[in-house]
């Protein structure tokens, strides 16, 4: 299986489970990212997911490959979903085992916090008003900042 | 010098293009000088500042050089997750 996938079909947090077991693994943590009905004040109805798809599974396999590296993991796994999604929906999935439990967790939480920096993958979402936005693009562009050009950096690292 | 460019698309930058993708003959040294030309064209909201750049599917600087046949995409601010 591939360490890094896009998906348009539903997640199955069962089945993602399993590809990860392993005699050597003594801990597995999974995180789950769900559509939530609110924004920043805005009741939001749906989501659409778009993506890059080469440079988005490119730069998903070099996280999760830094977190196998990184935490000494037995293996590790994330899905993200494009496409339409309802509240409630999965939108990405990440699991991690490893030997102890400690490294499991803190793998979860690096995959997810860069996959959501370094992922060219782009969120639209639907508000209930018949308004629609995409996240971080529409509202930035009205207070762009000088020091933009951290943004530019050609390791993958877009926010710290 | 004249170049051919494939130019991509996504999101914001699509929406705003009205156009997944383009072919473009320009003259464009750098990304940085081809998004002026772009953002002129098609009236883009969003700041070089804001935007990454990619070149044959490797993140390069503002300031690399183009070359004829390169495929380019600008990155808006991503929100995966």
């Amino acid at each position: 299986m591939k360490y890094f996938a896009l998906t348009d079909v539903t997640l199955d947090a069962e089945k993602l489970k399993h590809a990860l077991r392993d005699p050597a693994a003594g801990g597995f943590v999974s995180f789950e990212g769900w559509v939530r009905n609110e924004n920043e004040g805005r009741t939001v109805r749906r989501l659409e997911y778009e993506a890059y798809a080469a440079m988005a599974e490119k730069e998903g396999l070099r996280i999760v490959v830094e977190a196998i590296e990184r935490f000494g993991l037995t293996a590790a796994l994330c899905l993200h979903r494009v496409g339409s999604l309802g509240i409630g929906d999965m939108a990405v999935w990440v699991g991690a085992s490893s030997p102890h439990r400690g490294e499991a967790f803190e793998a979860c939480r690096f995959i997810i916090d860069q996959v959501k920096v370094r992922v060219p993958i782009w969120k639209k979402e639907h508000y209930v008003d018949g308004d629609s936005g995409w996240v971080n693009c529409e509202r930035c562009a009205e207070h762009a900042h000088p020091h933009a050009h951290d943004h530019l950096s050609t390791d993958g690292n877009q926010h710290r | 010098m004249m170049k051919t460019l494939h130019i991509q698309y996504f999101a914001l930058l699509r929406e705003q293009a009205g156009m997944s993708e383009q072919q473009l003959h320009c003259e464009a040294l750098t990304p940085a000088q081809l998004y002026e030309q772009l953002r002129a064209e098609h009236a883009f909201s969003l700041s070089p500042g804001q935007l990454r750049a990619v070149v044959n599917e490797e993140f390069v600087n503002w300031e690399h050089i183009l070359n004829d046949g390169d495929r380019v995409v600008f990155i808006p601010p991503v929100a995966g997750g």
